[in-house]
């Protein structure tokens, strides 16, 4: 069942169109492709609304890529002072907004597509927590899907840069920062990184080349290798059994059935209720509430003017967070450092879930109470340090409850979550999974 | 359980509610009235242009106002030739950087940057420009009670009067301007929905256009979902 399968040549029925085709097919894997990858990939026939957000994926990164392409058209990455006193990068943006036909449109679509691609990807990555779907033997699709992940950060952070404005500027200089903290090579680090002892125009240009060209390159490589392996060892199912245990007599699995047309007809529908829900923004709260546009942002970058309280976008906070919690100069080296190794461990270590969960069945389905309940507070625990990370450290809840020890505490869940699942996900009680997929 | 762990995820949101800070009064939204944004416009080129730029906005983007080219070159443009150009201040920005100390920002897009959870950029503006008060202590002899030890002086005190602030904290007219208090609000109101205006020109179409693009894909979905069901009507 392997995409790779080789499928037959196609054979013409001696019309143009069939010589044509024929023609090609001869030289290039067209029919193969398309039945290996389409309409002859068996996926379970059980998939839920859950699995609508791979498919999503794919869409916004098509609509970012191809925004992206017009906006590059007009934008100007570049720091110096126009005429107004105005930086010459912040001005093109506002010049695409007003000047540029459907410019606005564009920059709309641009702007709630990197909110959507992290609301779609984190669902995306919830359900493979849910059913298991990084299990044996999906471990590489899942560890592909972590660097897509790595790497979408590493283009929304370089991305939000470009518009130049005071968030734009703020956000760059603290997270670059960051890296000065690293004990010996911190400092030229960060001077290598900016290209500047600060962010300036030499940060704006480089961010720029890599946000356009190198980040998507390599986004781009990382998905089709995801989806070939995906396609290699076959879908996993809300069920979290393999369909490829029960076969027909032509070697198709019993509870599979074609992605094309099944699947297709059935993401299309996902599609055309996300595109609604993703125009309510686009046309009506393009802001989102100052969480996908933050107010602070249209504000021109003054270097000489650092905000009151710099905070990352919506889909950083909860990583940020776990940076902030961190205030401890361990082994005498700066808690800053120990911020950054905790923010990137907080993503690393999802890379390591395969090998972390030792429950003999894959989906929450099956699974037992203590499964479910660490699970809920997980997710809880992301939202609350995604809600922290966006208020500054002295926030307190109602007033008086100090948030930063809740921010700690929560910290420490997240990594125990994972650092002590071998164990417990090993003593929870279990269902026993049936043979067969259910609808 | 489950009540609890949903209590506990609702709790942010919750905590939000509770933040407190300087009281905004809530701005009249007038984008519908083409006339009171006219006369904001007339209110922004007369008393706040010869500091503040407007440098996003073209000159002949006013006639969406409901004016004539005419109309626009003969009572707005006043520092410009031609009415393709941008809202510019006549003073160029590194002199008046000489002159304040700082700049006197662009006001493109003031109503959208002053906006914050709890009230919108026009809330903002609107109290402020009606919370100047007298004030010796300052170089200007004016502050503010919405941002304090502003460096701006009250540029329409001649239509608002003079404040001064009372021993409770609270306003009181000590000079009477051209206007009563009412018509004052009203100008502040129409000048204010004016740099909304400014500050996404578009804002009136997009809006309108969302309900276009939201209609057909409703459309769309009444044909993708029953396309769906009639696929897979036969996947038991």
């Amino acid at each position: 069942m392997a995409a790779n399968t080789n499928f037959e040549k196609y054979k013409s029925d001696g019309s143009l169109q069939g010589n044509l085709l024929e023609w090609f097919d001869a030289r290039f894997p067209a029919t193969s492709m398309w039945r290996g990858h389409l309409s002859e990939y068996y996926a379970p026939k059980n998939f839920n609304f859950w699995y609508f957000f791979g498919s999503l994926a794919m869409l916004v990164l098509v609509i970012q890529i191809v925004t992206g392409i017009f906006l590059v058209m007009h934008y100007k990455p570049d720091a110096s002072l126009n005429a107004n006193g105005i930086p010459v990068a912040f001005a093109s943006v506002e010049y695409i907004m007003r000047d540029v036909s459907w410019g606005w449109l564009i920059r709309y679509m641009h702007s709630t597509g990197a909110s959507a691609f992290f609301i779609v990807v984190y669902l995306h990555m919830f359900r493979g927590m849910l059913y298991g779907s990084y299990r044996q033997p999906r471990e590489l699709i899942w560890i592909f899907g972590c660097l897509i992940f790595l790497c979408l950060m590493a283009e929304a952070f370089m991305g939000y840069l470009l518009p130049w404005g005071q968030m734009s500027f703020w956000g760059a200089q603290v997270i670059v920062n960051l890296f000065s903290a690293i004990p010996l090579i911190g400092d030229p680090l960060s001077i290598w990184i900016r290209g500047d002892y600060v962010v300036g125009d030499a940060t704006l240009n480089r961010f720029f080349s890599f946000h356009v060209i190198a980040v998507p390159l390599v986004l781009l490589g990382l998905v089709a290798a995801h989806i070939l392996a995906l396609h290699e060892v076959g879908s996993n199912n809300p069920d979290g059994v393999e369909i490829k245990k029960k076969k027909d007599a032509n070697g198709i699995p019993l509870d599979g059935i074609p992605f094309h047309p099944y699947y297709s007809v059935k993401d299309i529908v996902g599609v055309v209720v996300f595109l609604i829900v993703f125009s309510v923004i686009v046309f009506f709260a393009p802001e989102g509430g100052g969480y996908f546009l933050e107010y602070n942002n249209f504000i021109p970058a003054d270097p000489l003017k650092t905000p009151p309280h710099i905070a990352p976008v919506w889909y950083f906070t909860p990583y940020y967070s776990l940076l902030r919690a961190m205030v401890w100069p361990l082994f005498g080296i700066d808690a800053k450092f120990w911020g950054v190794v905790a923010m990137g461990a907080g993503v690393v270590i999802l890379a390591f879930l395969p090998w972390l969960d030792r429950s003999p069945v894959k989906s929450i389905r099956y699974r037992g109470p203590i499964f479910k309940t660490l699970l809920t507070l997980f997710v809880i625990a992301f939202f609350v340090l995604g809600f922290l990370g966006t208020k500054p450290p002295s926030y307190a809840f109602f007033d008086v409850i100090p948030s930063a020890p809740v921010a700690q505490l929560l910290t420490a869940y997240y990594f125990l979550f994972f650092l002590t699942m071998p164990w417990w996900s090993k003593i929870d009680k279990y269902k026993p999974e049936p043979d067969r997929v259910t609808m | 359980m489950k009540k609890l762990l949903l209590a506990l995820l609702f709790a942010p949101v919750l905590a939000l509610a509770s933040g407190a800070a300087v009281h905004l009064d809530k701005a009249p939204d007038v984008q519908g009235d083409k006339a009171a944004l006219q006369s904001g416009a007339r209110t922004f080129v007369n008393y706040c242009m010869n500091c503040h730029g407007l440098s996003y906005v073209r000159y002949n983007r006013l006639t969406e106002l409901g004016l004539s080219e005419q109309q626009v070159k003969e009572h707005l443009m006043f520092t410009a030739d031609k009415i393709g150009e941008q809202m510019r201040v006549a003073a160029r920005s590194d002199e008046q950087k000489q002159w304040f100390g700082a700049s006197p920002p662009d006001l493109s897009l003031i109503a959208r940057s002053r906006a914050s959870e709890e009230a919108t950029g026009a809330d903002w503006l609107y109290t402020y420009l009606r919370s100047f008060y007298r004030d010796e202590k300052r170089p200007t002899g004016w502050n503010n009670t919405v941002f304090e030890n502003v460096g701006m002086p009250h540029a329409l005190w001649e239509l608002q009067g003079q404040q001064v602030l009372n021993k409770d904290h609270h306003f009181e007219l000590a000079v009477p301007g051209k206007l009563s208090a009412e018509e004052y609000n009203k100008e502040v109101a129409n000048l204010v929905g004016f740099l909304v205006w400014a500050a996404e020109p578009t804002a009136g179409f997009r809006k309108k256009l969302g309900w276009g693009v939201i209609g057909f894909l409703v459309l769309l979905f009444a044909v993708a979902y029953p396309m769906k069901k009639s696929y897979w009507k036969d996947v038991k």
